[in-house]
């Protein structure tokens, strides 16, 4: 598999803001990160549009505010524990309350983060974010997507939150990917179980649908890249057709996608659901894939959980 | 050229519409409100570049009223610019009402941001006033922060910010009247000397009594001739300013006057309008 191109969701983050800053009026802030969030390949390219705030990320996110009040198109940008975490009263005060025009360009979300630890592995940004009016949260799977979802975030009016990860991951989508904000994808077709993922998770689980598949086991798996407002669509049929589903994210299983698939399904479609995610604990130190094998995100423990999942359907 | 005395005139007329907001609202926060009204009066009938008839025209002056719990006379202010009916005053924080209880940009017309939660103000000031820098326009920004406020730690990344990318068409206000909630601001957290903190943050700083016209057009003349540096303006007030009970009296930060102390209020404010009206007049 050594021929599967690796792109992190930050690179292509940076690259699409360097390719919109040449059509758009887009102001990028950075809190001293820019190497990491690479919001410094637009630095380069449109130095007089960048903004370095220094390590200040409340101040950012309220001078966004300010100049998205006069017409900027604002990308405000952080590691994702610093931005959804550090800044949180500050996006939901200066920027969901009047609507304005500001981007957060999360970075190093989740344990992908590795070695850096607890302190930098947000996980807990989506259950925030998704709980502010007037936000959009968008958690790309791969670097064709989180290019997409850059763009369509600069052509939203409005507040949205994108999440980015450190960790290179494969490239799924090629350039003919049509993203949309608020549709979920459906990348294969099953009809025993349902596997719902988001951001670098899909990539595993469409992984772990070959592992049921080598078992006999019919899975169907959805990109839910568009976390709020989510496809309900798409996953009330997931639950018709399927009877079973397994959401799986990098992110705590309580108020991320697990949480919103199981709002979806208790209000619509009640059908059993079970959550792949980081279990209500903090991240630690290490490489990314032992992470992923000591919190339970592999493909493996994905199968596991659908097998599960699929023993508890309501019976007809 | 506006008279100082029709400034002044103005001012007990924001107090006004501020006091029978607050009163009506059973609610709200009358002496911060009381002690920024000379300047607001300096800023929206002196100073700014605004038009009710075009709240947003692109190439305005900006005001952020950064300690936004002093929406009443922010309205009053606005409502007397002919931003809004004078009359809807009376409907401040009520739930049919537009008028929220603290400034909403999305609602109410004239203001230019959403505020009410204290440090942030200031820092989407900077944002509109380098905002202004990028797209090359002359258009200034104003804003007024709380003493209190000062104990924000944002208030000082953006006292950082301001300087470092040289906002000489920033203004900035403290409304020093050196009370907050808990009591007097030495007392609960003290954010002074102001003066000196700004001054090493590399602002242009200049101090003024916040009730005296010829200092608050001096400070603002001062601040436009000063090229390169933000100016602060450490504005010395009397918290509860034209109504005699409230000032210097921390109670009346947060509380609305009852119906005796309203009228109280109302007869000693209506008698400084009457005697200003006939100044004026005459």
């Amino acid at each position: 598999m050594a021929d599967i191109k690796k792109i992190a969701t930050r690179e292509s983050y940076g690259a699409a803001l360097a390719e919109l800053g040449e059509t758009h009026d887009i102001i990028v802030l950075d809190a001293d990160l820019s190497k990491s969030t690479k919001t410094e390949v637009f630095k380069k390219k449109f130095p007089e549009r960048f903004i370095n705030m220094g390590i200040a990320e409340a101040n950012m996110m309220s001078t966004a505010a300010g100049l998205a009040s006069c017409g900027k198109i604002v990308f405000a940008s952080s590691f994702a524990m610093f931005a959804a975490g550090r800044a949180f009263e500050q996006i939901r005060n200066s920027i969901c309350y009047p609507n304005l025009n500001v981007k957060i360009g999360a970075t190093h979300a989740g344990i992908s983060v590795g070695e850096d630890g607890a302190t930098h592995q947000c996980l807990e940004d989506i259950g925030i974010m998704r709980t502010l009016p007037n936000m959009i949260i968008l958690n790309p799977a791969d670097d064709t997507e989180a290019k997409a979802a850059v763009k369509a975030a600069v052509e939203h009016d409005g507040p949205v939150y994108l999440r980015f990860g450190r960790l290179g991951v494969p490239v799924l989508f090629d350039e003919s990917y049509n993203f949309e904000i608020g549709k979920g994808v459906q990348l294969r077709e099953g009809f025993d179980v349902t596997l719902v993922a988001t951001g670098l998770l899909v990539g595993t689980a469409l992984e772990a649908a070959k592992l049921l598949e080598n078992k006999g086991i019919s899975a169907r798996v959805l990109n839910i890249a568009t976390i709020k407002p989510i496809d309900k669509d798409i996953i009330v049929k997931a639950a018709l057709d399927t009877g079973a589903l397994v959401t799986c994210e990098e992110h705590n299983i309580i108020g991320g996608l697990g949480s919103a698939v199981a709002e979806v399904l208790c209000e619509i479609a009640p059908a059993p659901l079970l959550r792949v995610g980081t279990e209500d604990r903090f991240g630690k130190s290490g490489v990314p894939a032992k992470l992923f094998e000591d919190y339970g995100l592999t493909a493996e423990a994905i199968a596991m959980k659908a097998e599960t999942a699929m023993g508890l359907k309501i019976r007809k | 050229m506006i008279s100082n005395t029709q400034l002044e005139l103005t001012a007990y007329k924001i107090r006004k519409h501020a006091i029978d907001g607050v009163y009506n609202a059973a609610s709200g926060h009358p002496g911060g409100s009381l002690s920024i009204a000379d300047i607001l009066s300096v800023l929206y009938f002196d100073e700014m570049r605004v038009d009710a008839s075009n709240p947003q025209d692109p190439d305005r002056d900006r005001f952020v009223l950064s300690k936004g719990h002093c929406a009443p006379a922010l309205y009053g202010a606005l409502a007397e610019k002919g931003f809004f009916p004078k009359e809807d005053i009376v409907t401040l924080r009520k739930a049919d009402s537009y008028l929220q209880g603290h400034p909403d940009m999305k609602g109410v017309p004239g203001v230019d941001m959403s505020t009410g939660s204290l440090g942030q103000g200031i820092c989407a000031a900077n944002g509109m006033a380098l905002a202004a820098k990028l797209d090359g326009k002359d258009y200034r920004v104003y804003t007024i922060l709380g003493d209190g406020e000062l104990e924000e730690g944002q208030v000082w990344e953006a006292a950082m910010f301001a300087p470092h990318y040289k906002l000489d068409n920033l203004v900035a206000f403290v409304d020093f009247n050196g009370l907050q909630i808990d009591g007097d601001i030495r007392e609960v957290m003290n954010p002074t000397p102001i003066d000196k903190k700004f001054e090493a943050f590399g602002w242009n700083v200049i101090v003024i009594d916040a009730h005296n016209y010829d200092q608050i057009k001096s400070a603002l003349k001062n601040a436009k001739e000063t090229k390169g540096k933000p100016t602060m303006v450490v504005a010395k007030s009397i918290k509860g300013k034209g109504v005699s009970y409230m000032e210097n009296n921390a109670a009346w930060h947060g509380n609305a006057p009852k119906e005796a102390d309203y009228i109280t209020a109302c007869n000693e404010l209506e008698a400084k309008i009457k005697e200003l009206e006939e100044k004026v007049n005459g």
